[in-house]
Order: structure tokens, then C-alpha cells, then sequence
């Protein structure tokens, strides 16, 4: 089927560059492909890995560089034209229709059909064909939904391989699995890659890359800093060359010393149904900003919206001032002085259509009205104070929060929580898909809410940030807490190991 | 290296410092506003072009007093839309309050305690939609396409399919009484927009009903206690379908279970003209008024001008299509 030795490149990738306002996500990135090999892409959150499958798929388009396949320069402006050059991938949310069957799954949109009837006996043939090339065993006429998400990952490689797939992109397959699943996975991929099919495979989970890698490329900063053959390259090596970069001079960094005690978290697991927060302690004492890291998928994000009672915890205390809070409610939180700026802002922060003013108000119109009626005076001289306070670029405080730039949208959360007297901010990915400039006030803003006796947690999966802002850094994975480090012997290494679960 | 995408992002960004994207929306909303308003105007100049009797004080008083029921019967949707809702049920509620009124008054009530009782079997059964949509997260849709029939039924139940008429001149003067010379119902909607409008623009529960259909997950972790507004959202279209429930009884003298068959069209249709997206958030009362009317006058016209009834259903379906993919289109060249 696959004409090609192993060891020859399918894919080419050369100078690519890629630019969103205000970062250079890719900074000419050169990554090449041979038939039959599992080559791996190593780099931290954000280094530019995703952004680089993406533009190989069709989701992004380069600003510069050349792709070849087979040596001959081709251009990929859609994901249809990544697909008829037999370019795969295989998403963490699989791309698949859950009420169709397997059979109807593989061959979407390529249905066999006589007078524009469905031919469903050639269906299950090709669709059982296309599963015996992957090895499974599967009843064709199963309804999707019906799988466990391994199967369901394994359907979406046979439908890749009847597309004729000669590159199958992979980011974090192993990510919901369990161990068995990820042998069961790995047998399918060693299958693939010995008919020639070549693949690119993203992890952070260092054992796998020994497993089953050919070739590792890392990614720092939107730069490849090294390709390298496997297993016989070192996970420290790889660690060191994932962490190590010239250490960046803006971050206005300021030690503090630690106030009384905050806030305090007492073996804090939940929530319920689906326990992603582990029995984790901490605390944040007043003037104190403390950092949270570690990879996707730690349990940061569900830590913080146990705080503020967006969730319920299913068991453990949250203390706010040495007083048991644990809101089971955004209200509760609210009300024991806690504030949250969700890593997603426009679907967790802001109501978008509405004024900067309304926005800003929310938390605090109780306080504002007499029997109901808000005090359109108070709402609108506080909007401006902060709108001033915090330079917040809007012409005015009725301009719909849908018109602002990512960093000032930052700055209206921001200010409604200062609006609101909130004196603990849990800030998830606080300058995430914000410009330079505005990042740099908001890590200025932190300092000046934070001499003011504010206690801040911050997740970010920048680590330069969660080193350059923080006295204090929580490192999770698997919803526990991995280690705690003090910022002054705090290195990207130690982080990045203990994150990783590696000792360090 | 710098690119010209580059550029462009960054003269965008200069451009923001200017006070011109504010004087742009607020030119933009306004023009929203105009547009409606236009339409309308629009609409009466053909009218009285194409026929003399239209632009006569008593004709525009009938207008108006034929428009008050369904606009009174919008302004509770308009609230459950901006809140990202529906309600279906509020034509099948005219009865049903209608009904229950009407037997009151029959069994020898006192008015003020039949009016409550009507009144109250509205914000009972919008209650109860709400706390079945907020609580137990049926979808609206569903739940007032069922509390449509369920009420619709109940009506039906209580008057054994019978209507009842006959009231005193003391009731029906909230229909046919007039307050320094203009009609009673006239007055009565007026009223109503004017209590709805500020509820909607200066109290909290307004605010939280435009938070809640703008984002309602951002309001919520704003530590609104979504659910309870939400629900309270269906008791003021529950209420509003009671009020327009009075007023049709007292006009026509009788409570029909079989009112109201149609009026969650006519109320949608006059919010969504008069400008209120139907995914939530945005809107206001003006422009429902303004659709209201609209509606009511194109029914008008349509009868004066001697246009037969199967020609205006058809005719007035057309033009909600138009008016709304006018407003969808500018919207999308806006984005």
C-alpha cells in the first residue's frame, strides 16, 4: 500500500513561523518525518507543539516556511487539503459522531452507495477491513458511544488509515487511558508504523517516549532546539533542554513577606462523581502570591473551582481567615472575600454584549441597591474609579466588554473582584491570550494588590511566570500536590521533574 | 521581520484609543432603535397612502387598544428571552387565568379578590415553569411546549369546555373605561411597560436576567443565585399573561377556553422585531413595544385595505421573516 522504505522523510517541515498578536507561537521550526518511525514532540505547555501539528493539519495557517511531502513542496490551507495529502491527526476530543455506528464512523462521508442507496454489506466489509489493519477486533455495526474512549481512539485510527493516512498525528493519546489501554494502543501504533505509515506523537508522559519513540524533537519557545534518537537519549538531558532559556527581565519581581495566614485548604479532594483534586492542603498568607504549576490536566483548574465553590468538594475544609468557609456556592466565596478570574474568560468571566459598567457591577449590585433597585450612581462612579485605577483602555464604561482587547477584558474581571472588596484572587492562567505590554501590568497590578495585604493563587503553565511571580510554588499532578518550592530554590528543572513525577 | 498582518493588528489596536468605536456602538444601538421605529413609521405612511381611513385619531385608538393584550402578553417574553428562554405556554395561561377569573366573578367574588385569583393561577403556573426549567434543567423549550397543553387542558377541565359570559359594567370598565379621554387598555399597557422597563433597566433582578442570557455560567460564578431568578423570569410571564387575560375577558365580555391560541407566536414575533435576540442577553422593552405595534398595525391596515384573512397570515409571516433576517444580516456584517 505504502511504497516507501523505512527511513526516508514523508514530511518536510521547514522554517516554519507562525505569529499571533503579540507572540511568536513558532519561530522557524524546522521537524522532518520518515515512513515507519514514531517521532516524538517534547516541549512544554506552549512551547509551540500544538500550534505546529495544527498548521500541519489544516487548523492554522504558516506566516512562512515550507512543507514537502515526498519532497515536493505542497501548501495546506485547509484541513480537507491536509487530509487528501494523507495527513491525520487524531485529537484529544476525538472527531467523532458517538450515535453513529463503528462501520458508519469510518467511512463518513465516503459511504459506498448503488442509485444513492447505502450499500451497507460493502460498509461493514471496508469498515472490518480498515479495523483488521489496526488489529481490532470490533463489531462494525456497534454503535460508537457504546466504546470505551481506547476503542474509540482505535476507531479513529482505522478511519485514518482507510482515508489512507500516510501521517497520523497523535496529541496526548495515552491521555485518558488506563495502562492495559495504553499497551493495547501501542500495539496498534507498532502495527501502523511497520506498514509505513509514519507518526507524530505528542506526550508529556516521559516513560512512553522510551516505549515507543523512534526520534524526539524539542520544542522550546516556539523553536526546535534538538532532535535526537531514542531510547538512548536521557529524560534529564531532555528535561534540561525543555527548561533551560535565558531568563526574561519583565517581570517586575518583588519578595514579600508572608502576612498571617489567608487562606488555608485542609485535605481538600473533590469534586464528586469525578474526583480530579486529590487531598490537597495548602495555604496563602496575606501579601503573598503563590504559585501553582504543573501540566495540563493536574487538577489545577478543578483545585480552583473548588475554592470557590463553582464545585462542591466531596470532602475537606477551605479556611478564609481562620474561619471554615467551604462554599458550596460562587455566593459563599463571594461573601468570605474570595474572587476568581477563570482561565477562560469569555465563557467563565464576562457576559460579553453587556457594558464594561454591568460587568464590573455583578458581584456587587446587592450592596449597591435599596430594595432592588440598584443605585445607577454607585455602580457607575465605582465602574469608572477602577476602569481608572487599573487603566482599563475602554472610551467609556457602557462600551460592550465584546470590543476589548484579551488583556483589558483581564483587567474588567480583575476589577470586578477589586469592586466586589475580594481579598483572596485565585487566578487561573491570569495573562493567558494576553498581549506583552498588558501581561506586564497585570503582574504590576498583582504586586499592588498584593502590598496591599491581597493573598493571590495563581495557576499558570507558564513556568517563567509562575517562577518570576511567585514567593511560593505548588507543583500538582494526578490532583495531588507533587511538591512544594520555595521561590527562592525554585529552578525550571525542579518544577518541570516534579511535575512530571520524576524525583528530583 | 514584520509582516503586514502584523501592522494591520497594530493600527487596530491605535484605533481603540479614539473615543470613535464607543460613538460607533452607541450609533449602532440607537440605529437598532431607529430601525424599528422607522419601520413602523414606514409602515403607517404606506397605510395612509393607500387608504384614508387609516390616519384617523379613532382608528389609531382602535390600533393601539387591539395591540395592548399582545403587548402586554410580550413583555413577559421579552424578559424570558433576554434571560435566553422561551415560553410557550403564555396563549394557553390567557385562558387558563382567563377562565378562572371568569368563574370567580361568576361564583359572586368581590372583584379585587377574582383579579387576585386570576392573577394568581398566572404566577402559579409560571412558577411552575420555572422551577421545573431552573431546578430541574428541562429545557424551556420542552417545558412550556408541555405547560402549553397541560394549561391549555386545565382550561378546558375547569369550564367543561363551555365558555362564560356575562359580567357587570363594574369589571368591564377596565376594558371599556377610559382615563382622561383614552382608553383604559391603552393606559393599562403603558403602565405595565413603563413598571417592566424600570424593573428591566435599574433593578438587580433586571441586571441578573440580561447576565444570566448573556453568559449564564459567567453570572453565576458573579455569585448570582441563578436559578432563583431564572425562575422568577417565568412568574412575570406568568403574571403578564394573567394581566392580558383580565383585559381580553373584560373587553369581550366572556372567558373563552379556547382563548389565546396563537399569542406565543404574535408576543416572539413583536420582541424579536422589535429587536431582542432570540440567543439571549440583549433587548429591551422599547423595541418590543415598537414590534407590538408593528404587528398591530399591519393587521390593521391589512383589514382596512380589505385583504382576506388567509392573505394576512401570509402576509404577516413574510414579514417577520424579513424583519429578522434584516436584523440577522446587519448583525453578521457588524462581526
Amino acid at each position: 500500500m505504502i511504497d516507501h522504505a523505512p527511513g526516508t522523510p514523508v514530511l518536510e517541515m521547514r522554517g516554519i513561523r507562525k505569529v499571533f498578536p503579540g507572540v511568536v507561537a513558532l519561530d522557524g521550526v524546522d521537524f522532518d518525518l520518515r515512513a515507519g518511525e514514531v517521532h516524538v514532540l517534547l516541549g512544554e505547555n506552549g512551547a509551540g507543539k500544538s500550534t505546529l501539528m495544527k498548521i500541519l493539519s489544516g487548523a492554522y495557517t504558516k506566516d512562512a516556511g515550507d512543507v514537502f511531502i515526498d519532497g515536493a513542496p505542497v501548501s495546506i490551507g485547509s484541513p480537507r487539503d491536509a487530509q487528501s495529502l494523507g495527513i491525520a491527526t487524531i485529537y484529544q476530543e476525538l472527531s467523532l459522531v458517538p450515535q453513529l455506528t463503528v462501520a458508519e464512523n469510518i467511512l463518513l462521508g465516503h459511504e459506498p452507495s448503488r442509485a444513492g442507496v447505502i450499500d451497507r454489506a460493502a460498509m461493514r466489509d471496508a469498515a472490518r477491513r480498515s479495523l483488521a489493519e489496526v488489529g481490532l477486533d470490533l463489531d462494525p455495526d456497534r454503535r460508537l458511544d457504546r466504546l470505551g474512549i481506547a476503542e474509540q481512539q482505535m476507531v479513529e485510527v482505522a478511519k485514518a488509515l482507510f482515508r489512507r493516512a500516510r501521517v497520523l498525528v497523535m496529541d496526548e493519546p495515552t491521555s485518558a487511558l488506563t495502562a492495559r489501554e495504553i499497551d493495547r494502543l501501542f500495539d496498534v501504533i507498532r502495527r501502523v508504523t511497520a506498514a509505513g505509515v509514519a507518526v507524530v506523537y505528542i506526550s508529556h508522559r516521559m516513560r512512553e517516549l522510551a516505549e515507543i519513540g523512534t526520534r524526539v524533537t524539542v520544542l522550546r519557545d516556539g523553536r526546535a532546539v534538538g532532535t535526537f534518537p531514542l531510547p538512548e537519549t536521557s529524560f534529564d538531558a531532555l528535561i534540561r533542554l525543555m527548561a533551560n532559556r535565558e531568563v526574561r527581565d519583565h517581570f517586575p519581581r518583588r519578595r514579600c513577606k508572608a502576612g498571617d495566614e489567608l487562606l488555608r485548604l485542609e485535605h481538600v479532594s473533590g469534586p464528586s462523581g469525578a474526583p480530579r483534586v486529590d487531598d490537597v492542603s495548602l495555604t496563602v498568607c496575606r501579601g503573598e502570591i503563590v504559585g501553582l504549576a504543573g501540566l495540563l490536566g493536574a487538577g489545577r483548574t478543578e483545585l480552583a473551582r473548588l475554592v470557590f465553590g463553582a464545585d462542591r468538594p466531596s470532602s475537606g475544609r477551605v479556611v478564609v481567615s481562620g474561619r471554615d468557609v467551604t462554599p458550596k456556592t460562587p455566593r459563599q466565596a463571594i461573601a468570605a472575600g474570595i474572587g476568581f478570574l477563570p482561565e477562560d474568560r469569555k465563557r467563565h468571566g464576562l457576559v460579553l454584549m453587556r457594558s464594561v459598567g454591568e460587568n464590573i457591577g455583578l458581584p456587587s449590585l446587592a450592596r449597591w441597591s435599596r430594595a432592588g433597585v440598584v443605585s445607577g450612581r454607585t455602580e457607575h462612579e465605582t465602574a469608572e474609579r477602577w476602569v481608572t485605577e487599573l487603566r482599563i483602555k475602554t472610551p467609556t464604561v457602557a462600551e460592550r466588554v465584546v470590543r476589548l482587547s484579551g488583556g483589558t477584558q483581564q483587567k474588567v474581571v480583575l476589577a470586578r473582584w477589586l469592586a466586589a472588596d475580594a481579598s483572596l484572587l485565585v487566578m487561573d492562567e491570569p495573562t493567558r491570550g494576553v498581549d506583552v505590554g498588558a501581561k506586564v501590568e497585570i503582574y504590576e497590578l498583582m504586586n499592588r494588590l498584593t502590598d496591599a495585604g491581597a493573598g493571590i493563587l495563581m495557576i499558570s503553565s507558564e513556568l517563567p511566570e509562575v517562577l518570576g511571580m511567585s514567593d511560593r510554588i505548588y507543583v500538582m499532578r494526578h490532583g495531588r500536590i507533587q511538591a512544594e518550592i520555595d521561590a527562592a530554590s525554585a529552578s525550571e528543572e525542579r518544577v518541570l521533574q516534579a511535575a512530571l513525577g520524576l524525583a528530583s | 521581520m514584520e509582516t503586514g498582518r502584523e501592522t494591520a493588528i497594530r493600527d487596530n489596536d491605535l484605533s481603540r484609543r479614539g473615543p470613535t468605536p464607543a460613538a460607533i456602538a452607541r450609533r449602532y444601538r440607537a440605529s437598532q432603535r431607529l430601525k424599528a421605529v422607522a419601520g413602523l413609521i414606514g409602515l403607517c405612511l404606506l397605510l395612509w397612502i393607500l387608504t384614508p381611513h387609516f390616519l384617523t385619531v379613532a382608528n389609531a385608538l382602535n390600533v393601539m387598544e387591539q395591540t395592548s393584550i399582545n403587548a402586554i402578553v410580550a413583555v413577559g417574553m421579552t424578559f424570558v428571552i433576554i434571560s435566553g428562554g422561551i415560553d410557550l405556554s403564555v396563549g394557553s395561561l390567557v385562558a387558563l387565568s382567563g377562565v378562572v377569573l371568569a368563574s370567580a366573578l361568576k361564583s359572586g367574588w368581590p372583584i379585587p379578590l377574582a383579579l387576585a385569583a386570576g392573577l394568581g393561577v398566572g404566577a402559579a403556573t409560571g412558577l411552575l415553569n420555572g422551577v421545573v426549567i431552573a431546578f430541574g434543567r428541562l429545557p424551556p423549550f420542552i417545558m412550556t411546549l408541555g405547560m402549553m397543553s397541560v394549561a391549555r387542558g386545565a382550561a378546558l377541565l375547569v369550564t367543561d369546555g363551555r365558555p362564560i359570559s356575562g359580567f357587570d359594567a363594574g369589571f368591564r370598565s377596565i376594558a371599556t373605561g377610559r382615563v382622561f379621554g383614552v382608553p383604559a387598555p391603552i393606559v393599562l399597557t403603558l403602565a405595565i411597560y413603563a413598571v417592566a422597563h424600570f424593573v428591566l433597566s435599574r433593578t438587580r433582578f433586571g441586571r441578573y436576567v440580561y447576565g444570566i442570557g448573556g453568559n449564564e455560567e459567567a453570572t453565576r460564578l458573579s455569585g448570582v443565585n441563578v436559578r432563583f431568578h431564572k425562575t422568577m423570569v417565568y412568574v412575570v410571564s406568568g403574571v403578564t399573561s394573567a394581566i392580558a387575560a383580565v383585559l381580553l375577558t373584560a373587553r369581550l365580555n366572556t372567558a373563552q377556553p379556547i382563548a389565546g391560541i396563537m399569542y406565543e407566536l404574535d408576543a416572539i414575533a413583536a420582541v424579536v422585531i422589535g429587536g431582542t435576540s432570540l440567543s439571549g442577553g440583549e433587548g429591551n422593552l422599547g423595541g418590543t413595544l415598537i414590534g407590538a405595534l408593528t404587528m398591530g398595525v399591519l393587521r390593521n391596515g391589512l383589514n382596512l385595505l380589505g385583504v382576506s384573512s388567509f392573505l394576512q397570515q401570509l402576509v404577516i409571516g413574510m414579514v417577520i421573516i424579513v424583519a429578522v433576517l434584516v436584523d440577522v444580516l446587519v448583525k453578521e456584517k457588524r462581526a
